[in-house]
C-alpha cells in the first residue's frame, strides 16, 4: 500500500533520503566524428533506485545511457572524454575488461530482443558464458529465479524449450529484462524499454521496475514523461546533449529550476 | 456523389494501357528466355538419350579348351593371355559361313567392339566350368553397329557415303531377325572411364574426378571463405585499407576463370611442383575462383542479421568473438551454404582452369584419390566434343545431361538447406 500512495503522489516521497551514489559521471563529453552528442555531463545514479532520462529525441540521453555500458565501444567513430566511475572505478580506465563490466551492468533495449533459440537459453546464455553455475541443476535454478524475478515464471514455466521469439512482445521484454538478471548484474539500463509494447505489458513492466529496484540500480530512457514519474525516484533532463537538470523525481516535474525543462514537462517543447 | 464505376476519362485510360503494355513486355521477355532454355534442353536431352542404351550381340561361344588353356591346368596366367577374340570371332564367322575372302572378314569382325575379348576373358576368369562348354552369351556390338541400329546410319544412303557397306547391313539385319541383337541400359557408360571407342567410352572417370575436384575445392574455399568474410564483417575497422579489399574481393569475382587456371600452372605446378593433372591442383584453383563468391555470399547474409542481436550478446558481457560464433555466424550459416552451394556449382561447370593445369589428359583409369590423374565433366564433355568419331556425339550430350542433373541436384539442395536452416524473426 504505501509503496502505491508513493507511486501516486509525487511530493511524499520521503524514503528519499539521500542514497549512494553507484555511478558517478564528471565531465563526459561524446563525439560522434565532428559532431558533438554530450557536453559536459556531470551526473551521479543514486543505488538501487530508479533513475529516468529524459529529454528530446536526439537529446543525447540514449547516447549516455550507452556510456555507462560502454555500448559505444563498438561505433568506430565514437570517442569519449570526461570520467565515469562505478563504485569508485573509473569505466574507461585502460585495464578494465569491457566482459566484465557489462556483466555488472546489463542492459535491456528498445525493441525486445531475444535470440533465436529457447527461452531456456536465452536466460542461461548469460550465466554459461561468464561460468557462474557448475552445474545444470544449477543453472536451471538461476533460470528460474531469473525469469521468476521478471515476473515471466507463471507463464512459460512449461514451455521453456520453445523459441523465445514466439512470446508476445511484452513476454519478449520481460525475457530480456530476465536474461539481464540471470548474469547477477549489479546495474540495469534500459533503452525506452516500453516503447514497442502497448500499455497493459508497459504497465507489468512498469510494475516489474519498482519490485526490481530494491536489488538493482536502474537507469531508464524515456520518451513518456508519465512513465519518468511513475517509475523513476530521481530524473534527469536532457536537451541537445546538455545535461539540463537533475534531481529527485518529484522536484523536476513539479518546480523545474530551468525554464527548459519546464517547457518540456508542460508539453511546450519536445 | 463520386461516382467510381463508370467516369473514367483519357488520362486514365492511358495509364491502364501502359500497364497491361509493361506486363506484355514482361511475358514476352519470359517467354523468349524459356523457349531457348526448352530448345536447348530438348535438343541435348534428344541427342544425349540414345547414349543410355547399348546394343550387345548374342552369339553362342564354344569355350574350346585349345584355345583357352592349352596345357589343361586351369593357370590363371595362361587363362589371362589367351586369345578370347578369336572364339567370338569363330563363333560370328560360323553364323555366315559364306564368308570367305580375308577382307571379308574383317568387315565382319567389324560388327563386333574391339574390347569382346575382354569381356569373354571376364567371363572365363569368373568362372572356370565355362572352359570346353558351349554358351549364348551377349558381347558389345561395335560403334557403327550401334550407329546402325540407332538409326545414324541409312541404308538408302549410297553405299560409299557411308560407314557400313550393303554387305554389313546384310548380316546385320540377319542378326537382328534372328534375335541376336538385344538392347539395353547402358550401364557400363555410368560406370566405366573414358575409351577411344565411343561405345565403350563411360562417365565415371569425370565424375569421380569432379567429385574429388569439389571436395577439394570446398575443403579450401568455405572455411577461408567464411572465415574471411566473419573477419571482414565483424572484426575488421572500417578503414581505407578494408574498403580497397572489398572492391578487389568483388572484382576478383569477375576475372575470368582461365587466368586463376594460368596462375595454378605457374605458381601450383611450376613453382610449388605439385602433380599435374590431379584433383588436387584443380581443386585449389577452383578454390581460388569460388573464394570471392563465397566471401561476398557470406558477407551480405551476415549484413542481414538484426545488429539487436550483437547488441543482445554485447549487452550480457558476451566478446566479440562469442557473440560472432555463438549468435550472429549460426544466424548467417544458412544464407552462407547456399553460397558456397552456388560457388561449388559454378566450380563443377568451369572448365578453363582445368584445362591450364592438365586436367583434360586422356585417362582411362578411374581417380582413387586426390592426387590421381584425372579428369572432370566439362573437361570430359570438351573431349568427346572434340572427338571425330560419331559415336562420341551422343555422349557429349548423354555427359551434359549428367552434369546438369548435378547442377540441378545441388542447386535444389542450396534451396532445401536454406528452407531448412533458416530462422525467421
Amino acid at each position: 500500500m504505501e509503496m502505491q500512495a508513493q507511486r501516486l503522489n509525487l511530493v511524499e516521497l520521503p524514503e528519499l533520503a539521500p542514497a549512494r551514489s553507484k555511478i558517478t559521471s564528471s565531465n563526459v563529453n561524446v563525439f560522434y566524428g565532428d559532431k558533438q552528442a554530450l557536453k559536459d555531463v556531470t551526473l551521479d545514479i543514486p543505488e538501487k533506485q530508479v533513475t529516468a532520462l529524459i529529454g528530446p529525441s536526439g537529446c543525447g540521453k540514449s547516447t549516455f545511457l550507452r556510456c555507462l555500458n560502454r555500448m559505444n565501444d563498438v561505433i568506430d567513430i565514437c570517442r569519449i572524454t570526461g570520467a565515469i566511475e562505478l563504485d569508485g572505478q573509473n569505466i574507461y580506465a585502460p585495464d578494465v575488461d569491457v566482459v566484465t563490466l557489462r556483466a555488472h551492468v546489463g542492459m535491456v533495449f528498445q525493441k525486445p530482443n531475444p535470440f533465436p533459440k529457447s527461452i531456456f537459453e536465452n536466460v542461461a546464455y548469460g550465466p554459461k558464458i561468464h561460468g557462474l553455475t557448475s552445474s545444470k541443476t544449477e543453472l536451471e535454478d538461476v533460470v528460474e529465479s531469473s525469469l521468476k524475478r521478471a515476473s515471466l515464471w507463471d507463464e512459460v514455466a512449461d514451455r521453456l524449450q520453445e523459441p523465445g521469439t514466439g512470446l508476445s512482445g511484452g513476454q519478449q521484454q520481460r525475457l530480456c529484462i530476465a536474461r539481464a538478471i540471470a548474469v547477477q548484474p549489479d546495474v540495469i539500463l534500459m533503452d525506452e524499454p516500453c516503447s514497442a509494447l502497448d500499455p497493459i505489458a508497459t504497465a507489468r513492466i512498469e510494475e516489474l521496475l519498482d519490485e526490481l529496484r530494491e536489488n538493482y540500480t536502474i537507469v531508464i530512457v524515456t520518451h513518456s514523461m508519465q512513465q519518468a514519474a511513475r517509475v523513476s525516484q530521481k530524473t534527469a533532463f536532457f536537451h541537445l546533449g546538455e545535461l539540463v537538470e537533475s534531481g529527485d523525481t518529484s522536484g523536476v516535474f513539479t518546480t523545474p529550476q530551468d525554464e527548459r525543462t519546464s517547457n518540456y514537462v508542460t508539453g511546450r517543447i519536445g | 456523389m463520386t461516382d467510381l464505376i463508370t467516369k473514367s476519362d483519357g488520362r486514365l485510360k492511358g495509364r491502364h494501357a501502359g500497364e497491361r503494355r509493361f506486363k506484355a513486355y514482361g511475358m514476352i521477355a519470359i517467354l523468349i528466355s524459356l523457349g531457348f532454355l526448352a530448345l536447348m534442353v530438348s535438343t541435348i536431352l534428344y541427342q544425349g538419350f540414345p547414349a543410355f542404351k547399348r546394343n550387345l550381340v548374342g552369339l553362342d561361344i564354344n569355350f574350346d579348351a585349345v584355345v583357352i588353356d592349352p596345357d589343361g591346368n586351369r593357370e590363371s596366367s595362361a587363362l589371362r593371355s589367351a586369345n578370347y577374340t578369336k572364339l567370338a570371332r569363330a563363333s560370328l564367322r560360323g553364323l555366315f559361313p559364306d564368308v570367305k575372302k580375308r577382307r571379308d572378314k574383317r568387315k565382319l569382325n567389324n560388327i563386333l567392339s574391339s574390347e569382346v575379348g575382354y569381356e569373354l576373358r571376364a567371363m572365363v576368369l569368373a568362372d572356370h566350368s565355362l572352359i570346353g562348354s558351349t554358351k549364348r552369351v551377349w558381347l558389345s556390338a561395335s560403334g557403327e553397329t550401334e550407329l546402325y541400329f540407332k538409326g545414324y546410319i541409312s541404308a538408302d544412303l549410297p553405299e560409299d557415303q557411308r560407314r557400313l557397306d550393303n554387305d554389313q547391313i546384310g548380316w546385320l539385319d540377319t542378326l537382328a531377325h534372328d534375335g541376336r541383337i538385344q538392347t539395353r541400359f547402358n550401364t557400363p557408360f555410368l560406370t566405366s572411364g573414358d575409351s577411344r571407342e565411343p561405345e565403350l567410352a563411360g562417365i565415371l572417370g569425370a565424375l569421380l574426378g569432379s567429385f574429388l575436384t569439389l571436395l577439394v575445392c570446398f575443403a579450401l574455399s568455405f572455411p577461408i571463405g567464411t572465415l574471411a568474410a566473419i573477419y571482414l564483417e565483424e572484426y575488421a575497422p572500417k578503414s581505407r585499407l578494408n574498403r580497397l579489399i572489398e572492391v578487389n574481393i568483388n572484382n576478383l569475382a569477375a576475372v575470368p576463370s582461365i587466368v586463376f587456371g594460368l596462375l595454378g600452372l605457374a605458381i601450383l605446378l611450376n613453382t610449388f611442383g605439385l602433380p599435374r593433372s590431379t584433383p588436387l591442383v584443380g581443386g585449389m584453383v577452383l578454390a581460388l575462383m569460388t573464394l570471392p563468391t563465397i566471401i561476398i555470399a557470406s558477407r551480405a547474409s551476415l549484413r542481414a542479421v538484426p545488429p539487436s542481436i550483437r547488441e543482445a550478446a554485447m549487452g550480457i558481457g558476451a566478446s566479440k568473438t562469442q557473440t560472432t560464433f555463438h549468435h550472429v555466424a549460426p544466424l548467417a550459416m544458412p544464407g552462407m551454404l547456399t553460397g558456397a552451394i552456388i560457388g561449388m556449382a559454378q566450380a563443377l561447370g568451369e572448365t578453363a582452369p582445368l584445362l591450364m593445369i592438365g586436367m583434360v589428359a586422356f585417362i582411362v583409369d578411374l581417380p582413387t584419390g586426390i592426387t590421381d590423374a584425372a579428369t572432370a565433366l566439362p573437361v570430359q564433355i570438351f573431349l568427346w566434343a572434340d572427338s571425330p568419331e560419331r559415336g562420341f556425339v551422343e555422349k557429349t550430350s548423354a555427359a551434359i545431361v549428367v552434369l546438369l542433373v548435378f547442377l540441378i541436384i545441388m542447386n535444389l539442395a542450396a534451396i532445401v538447406l536454406r528452407r531448412k536452416l533458416e530462422i525467421r524473426w
